[in-house]
């Protein structure tokens, strides 16, 4: 089960944003995973809690965006659905044909909050925005 | 796909990308921070330090990839004889346990650097860069990694090496490729290996099991070898000389290669010549 070494790295890079941004904690981390990634999703969200223990990331929630699968045909130029077996065209039925989604294996979005955050929440200081500059 | 030009960015998650720039605040006030990094960015950072490891001695790395008993230490050995005296070889071997394999290397004067991984189902690029540490790269032409047998996990590694190879033994079953449509993706070449055991196997059609790879799209050749009676071995070779020859061309052009996954369709061959057996 190759699904806890991808959430032990889910959870270095969470950390490692979580300190640049200067985050108090991870509220939410989403992921994107296709079928073709080689990566079940069910089985990293069970693992998730064995890999996000006792670090800022242990309370968020994993939200996992499974991707379709649709490949382009490079003779008829259809874009069309396709199976995890069965990469072939829709429309001409063509092996020539380059996957659009499916195999994606990322991290897409995390949520956090600022120590300031917390505390204007429970009333402290507001906190303004900041826009850019981030990877 | 890399983590900075938004080429990561498809079809299948650009409507995760909201409008409202890389930061904006979420209904509960949290920060919100778009990120489109793979999960095992780190993993394939230290991949591709291997591949320019490689690339800078000059060295063909190939990583061999099959279920557990589907021959792969035997292809090796019967690789290692057959090309001694014209490419100078060293193994990379993966397994739970044991130094049983790297010692099999060995007996035929190949270097083999052994990787027990304790309980990981596969190589990762970390693993592999300890070990080609213990490698004298400079004194040798082709590097195969040989992987955890295990037909799942290792597809989703990459190590640095050039080229995937995938084995298929025929007592597996024919339909090998549509239950582990991963992993047979994932390779370069493909080998039917012990086919010297087709004509006591009934579940076994090469052709069917031709089809299910074409299934996958890929344009990955395929071969049917048996080391016990040698048949096939001399395109296995050929390919292997191909790839080397090609491999040399690339340093010289400062140029490298990663095992191809449909690289935006810059590596689909025209018709079916490259499919054939």
């Amino acid at each position: 089960m190759h699904e806890l070494s991808v959430c032990q790295a889910l959870v270095g890079q969470v950390e490692a944003i979580a300190r640049r941004e200067s985050a108090a904690r991870v509220t939410t981390i989403r992921l994107a995973i296709g079928p073709l990634s080689g990566v079940e999703a069910e089985l990293l969200r069970r693992a998730w809690p064995l890999a996000a223990g006792a670090t800022i990331a242990e309370d968020a929630e994993l939200i996992i965006e499974e991707a379709d699968i649709r490949v382009a045909c490079s003779v008829c130029g259809a874009e069309s659905d396709a199976k995890a077996n069965r990469l072939l065209c829709g429309e001409c039925g063509d092996w020539r044909t380059r996957l659009v989604s499916g195999d994606e294996m990322l991290l897409t979005r995390l949520e956090l909050e600022r120590a300031t955050d917390v505390e204007r929440r429970e009333g402290g200081a507001t906190t303004t925005m900041e826009d850019g500059g981030h990877v | 796909m890399c983590d900075t030009c938004g080429c990561n960015i498809t079809a299948g998650n650009r409507h995760l990308i909201r409008p409202g720039g890389k930061l904006e605040r979420t209904a509960s006030g949290a920060e919100s921070v778009t990120v489109l990094r793979s999960l095992l960015s780190e993993n394939d950072h230290q991949a591709a330090h291997n591949r320019e490891h490689f690339d800078g001695h000059g060295v063909l790395a190939v990583n061999l990839m099959s279920s557990p008993g589907a021959g792969k230490t035997a292809l090796l050995e019967a690789t290692i004889v057959a090309l001694a005296g014209e490419f100078r070889i060293g193994v990379i071997e993966g397994d739970l346990e044991t130094e049983n394999d790297a010692e099999r290397i060995r007996r035929h004067g190949v270097p083999a650097i052994q990787i027990a991984t304790g309980t990981a189902c596969h190589l990762d690029a970390h693993m592999v860069h300890e070990a080609v540490h213990g490698l004298a790269l400079d004194d040798l032409d082709i590097v195969f990694i040989e992987n955890v047998g295990n037909l799942v996990c290792p597809a989703s590694f990459d190590l640095g090496q050039h080229r995937n190879v995938t084995l298929l033994s025929v007592p597996e079953g024919d339909d090998k490729p549509a239950k582990y449509p991963v992993m047979f993706r994932a390779a370069d070449h493909i080998l039917f290996t012990k086919c010297d055991l087709l004509p006591v196997l009934d579940d076994f059609d090469p052709e069917r099991a031709r089809r299910c790879i074409r299934d996958l799209a890929t344009p990955a050749r395929v071969q049917a070898v048996s080391v016990k009676s040698e048949e096939g071995l001399d395109a296995w070779l050929d390919w292997l000389r191909t790839e080397h020859a090609a491999q040399a061309g690339r340093v010289a052009r400062g140029e490298s290669a990663r095992p191809a996954v449909q690289p935006e369709g810059a590596h689909l061959h025209a018709g079916d010549d490259a499919r054939g057996g």
